[in-house]
């Protein structure tokens, strides 16, 4: 007996079906639609059976009727005639006898079984070929845009999974009892709950399972590096492409965001605790969601004109639409969040100021502070830091200059200094912009580059020029002191350094110059000396950024609380989040006194 | 938003004065700083030395020459009216000690910001010499509010129309010589005159600070943008500045970097005409 080894099919998928005994096909075309036809017996008497290929409908073409809860006779193939009833195996769910038939799956024929009970919807595969079938459904591909055209428009780049694409996608999830996807996610989302839910099409459950433990589904799904978190533990993965996590993210988050089906949570219990947030960033954002839904009153600081941090300056509008950006910040608002513009916290408020009329305070500033490579003619004009660089095209839109009234910079020939996420953003936002030629200058290899391979590639498609293993020694300027050329040096590499990553060693004597009208240096940030300047007694470590206890994120001061890139340097969206959440706990343990 | 209290048109209306509504901001201004503002949805950000402020009354005073789009806009707007965006009190104060006897030179708008600066000096107990200059008569601003501070003070224009006829650098030279106890110089105005002003004060061997205006988008270290040279180091005017040791400033790279929208300034003032 097989019994309890045949599991439910919980993917829908479109069923090629032959008869195990004369191998002759069940599918049938007729006008436009497929069936898969047999010949039934019921009470005696024959009759032809028709069910869909996704074995959702099930239909009867009879004299005699047959209603749900009766079982048939038997069920024949109408080409051999062999009755297809298997003895062996009973109907997991009610006990009934079963047929059994053939289907191929991914060049593979399989058994496969359905219960004779009508109105049972017990059918499926043993639980051993389902994992295998599992396995065969490739991971299925995001569409995009055109890579020819996208380059002349700042439009979003993948446009997002179908529903077709997204139950096919979400049909590959083996839903482990013992989740690894869950510990790759830095704040711990029910991955497989969320995707269960989206295999019973429940998009708004789905949403809202990844929404009790993400506030920003709709930007996660867009920017998170996947591919080293959840997607990287996904056991598919081991022998396949694991699950597409990230992108069912999005298309729940999107789907909620569509449909407005997300209501703001009632909040009961208001407690009588003000938390101060400095910078509106996303972990700035996390920890005043949390906060705020365990009825704690937030403020949120944030000294540029429009709230988001990172979200809003720094990534493009063809990666993560500021629309998108703008509903997940009024969500917040709706929570109660008070959102304090224009406020530089150093110098307008300082740390002491806050702690006197808060009870605790959240430092979430980030690592604005651009770094620059400190070589020859750096201050040419046209020589921007990619935080310059980005501000002006996604926060202020320069791109619509002049519609909008801050300049655009410009240049025929861009060059863009460094191999993060940041780096291919800054190009790719240069090449939308109109040059005509956009080159990345890197000093490491191909295999070396920090950014995620989806930029690289969205990159390289979109005909941005890689100059690997170089790196710029001087920039030489024009007779007004505008940038005319970078003069590069061949780099090789040599023995792994402490992070294990070769170190690149310049070759002698083999500098050449690239010719171009503007640069974009992307090579990193630090942090910005605003709030230290006023809060001498915030402890740093030896990189300058803010020492905190990384089991709760306090810092020096008690009752301070920091995270994000201003403790860890550049880092991710995630990872920002995934701080602010421990910091949110801890500020509630501590202040509920729990 | 930020309400215009009142508004002022200096200087044959090239020079605007606005006071504006920003209790936070006029609690904490220290001379020196600047705040930057966003006049609406589509404008860019600027950076504005704040010129004076009444932490009382909440009001800060900015004053400045129409030199680009927003500054034309903001002719447009008049008491009552609001500004999109004022951020502040941004960049460090002015460091100011008691060094005994201290000239102030000023040039053009510079003398509105020379005003706040000018008040600590003489708060700190410093005897005070104000030099002022301008093109020509009509250009000088603040000439009694200086006259108020100041223990002494001379006006040069250029053309002679008003004062006595020259630079601020004929003027500073004459003091310089005569007078052996000026201890500091505070020069603030355009990039040409703070640059010989400290290629004279040099010679002489004074300190002599500058507040330098360079091209900012958000004013708190993040851009870059307003990146100087100082003593040879990279120096960003909005977190480490705006006051510098001015016989260590690169004021050619200065004077080339700020001129690098002109011409877009121009698209930019055309389009909205059009």
């Amino acid at each position: 007996m097989l019994d309890y080894d045949v599991k439910y099919l919980k993917f829908k998928t479109y069923l090629n079906t032959y008869c195990p005994h004369c191998n002759k096909s069940f599918n049938v075309k007729e006008r436009e639609h497929d069936h898969l036809m047999f010949k039934g017996v019921f009470k005696g008497q024959d009759m032809v059976l028709k069910l869909s290929p996704y074995l959702d409908v099930f239909e009867v073409e009879s004299s005699v009727e047959v209603n749900t809860g009766e079982i048939l006779d038997d069920l024949l193939c109408p080409g051999c005639k062999q009755s297809l009833v298997d003895t062996d195996t009973t109907c997991g769910e009610c006990g009934s006898a079963v047929a059994k038939i053939t289907i191929s799956a991914y060049s593979k024929l399989l058994p496969f079984f359905i219960c004779l009970k009508h109105g049972c919807e017990w059918h499926g595969l043993t639980k051993a070929d389902e994992r295998t079938i599992k396995l065969k459904i490739p991971r299925q591909e995001m569409p995009e845009q055109d890579q020819r055209l996208r380059g002349h428009n700042f439009l979003e780049v993948p446009y997002g999974l179908t529903t077709e694409l997204t139950q096919l996608e979400a049909g590959r999830c083996l839903q482990c009892t013992n989740p690894k996807c869950v510990n790759g996610c830095p704040v711990n989302v029910d991955i497989p709950e969320f995707i269960r839910q989206i295999r019973a099409e429940d998009y708004v459950q789905a949403a809202k399972v990844i929404k009790q433990h993400n506030i920003l589904p709709a930007v996660c799904g867009r920017v998170c590096p996947q591919e080293e978190q959840c997607e990287a533990h996904c056991v598919l993965g081991i022998k396949d492409n694991p699950v597409a996590i990230g992108n069912l993210e999005r298309f729940v988050a999107d789907w909620a965001m569509k449909t407005d089906s997300i209501k703001v949570p009632v909040i009961h219990k208001k407690l009588n605790k003000k938390v101060a947030v400095i910078g509106s960033g996303p972990g700035g954002i996390t920890v005043a969601g949390d906060l705020l839904q365990l009825g704690y009153t937030v403020t949120v600081f944030e000294a540029l004109h429009e709230p988001g941090g990172v979200l809003v300056y720094g990534i493009p509008e063809f990666r993560l639409p500021k629309s998108i950006v703008h509903s997940e910040i009024d969500y917040l608002r709706k929570l109660g969040c008070k959102i304090e513009l224009n406020t530089v916290i150093g110098t307008a408020i300082t740390i002491d100021e806050l702690i006197n009329e808060y009870d605790a305070v959240y430092i979430g500033v980030g690592a604005g502070l651009p770094v620059f490579m400190n070589i020859e003619g750096e201050n040419l004009c046209n020589i921007f830091s990619s935080n310059e660089y980005l501000t002006r095209i996604n926060l202020m839109k320069a791109y619509r200059f002049p519609e909008y009234d801050t300049p655009k910079p410009e240049g025929s020939h861009v060059v863009v200094v460094g191999g993060g996420n940041v780096a291919m953003d800054s190009a790719r936002n240069a090449l939308r912009c109109g040059s005509s030629e956009v080159t990345i200058v890197y000093r490491r290899s191909r295999k070396e580059l920090p950014a995620r391979e989806e930029e690289v590639r969205h990159a390289m498609e979109e005909g941005i020029k890689f100059k690997l293993l170089t790196n710029p020694v001087r920039f030489i300027g024009n007779d007004i002191s505008w940038v005319k050329g970078v003069e590069c040096v061949s780099m090789e590499l040599g023995e792994p350094d402490a992070d294990g990553r070769r170190k690149p060693v310049p070759i002698k004597d083999s500098n050449f110059v690239i010719d171009t009208d503007m640069v974009i240096i992307a090579i990193g940030t630090g942090p910005s000396p605003l709030i230290f300047n006023t809060t001498p007694n915030l402890a740093r470590n030896r990189w300058g950024y803010i020492e905190v206890n990384p089991e709760t994120m306090e810092t020096s001061i008690p009752g301070v609380y920091a995270g994000g890139d201003i403790v860890t340097g550049s880092a991710t969206v995630i990872s920002a989040m995934g701080a602010g959440r421990i910091a949110a706990n801890a500020i509630h343990k501590k202040l509920s006194g729990e | 938003m930020y309400e215009i209290l009142s508004k002022e048109e200096m200087a044959d209306s090239s020079i605007i004065r606005l006071d504006i509504h920003a209790p936070m901001i006029a609690k904490k201004a220290k001379p020196g700083q600047f705040v930057i503002i966003r006049v609406n949805e589509q404008g860019e950000r600027i950076p504005l030395t704040i010129a004076d402020c009444n932490a009382f009354s909440g009001v800060i005073t900015i004053i400045f020459q129409i030199v680009g789009k927003t500054t034309a806009l903001l002719r447009g707007y008049k008491a009552g009216d609001y500004i999109k965006d004022v951020v502040g009190p941004l960049g460090k104060p002015a460091e100011i000690e008691k060094v005994g006897t201290a000239i102030v030179v000023g040039g053009g708008t510079g003398i509105a910001i020379l005003h706040h600066i000018t008040k600590a000096i003489k708060d700190a107990g410093n005897h005070v010499i104000g030099i002022l200059g301008a093109r020509t008569k009509d250009l000088i601003i603040m000439e009694e509010q200086m006259d108020n501070l100041c223990d002494e003070m001379m006006i040069t224009t250029d053309d002679g129309s008003y004062g006595t006829q020259g630079f601020v650098t004929d003027a500073l030279k004459k003091y310089l010589d005569e007078r052996p106890d000026i201890k500091l110089v505070y020069a603030i105005g355009p990039i040409i005159m703070m640059k010989n002003v400290c290629k004279l004060t040099k010679q002489y061997g004074i300190e002599t600070k500058v507040s330098l205006n360079p091209i900012m988008i958000d004013g708190t270290g993040m851009c870059g943008g307003c990146r100087v040279s100082v003593a040879g180091k990279t120096q960003f005017c909005c977190v480490d500045g705006p006051d510098f040791d001015g016989h260590k400033v690169d004021f050619d790279e200065l004077e080339k970097r700020n001129s690098m929208y002109l011409k877009r300034e121009k698209d930019a003032l055309l389009f909205s005409i059009r």
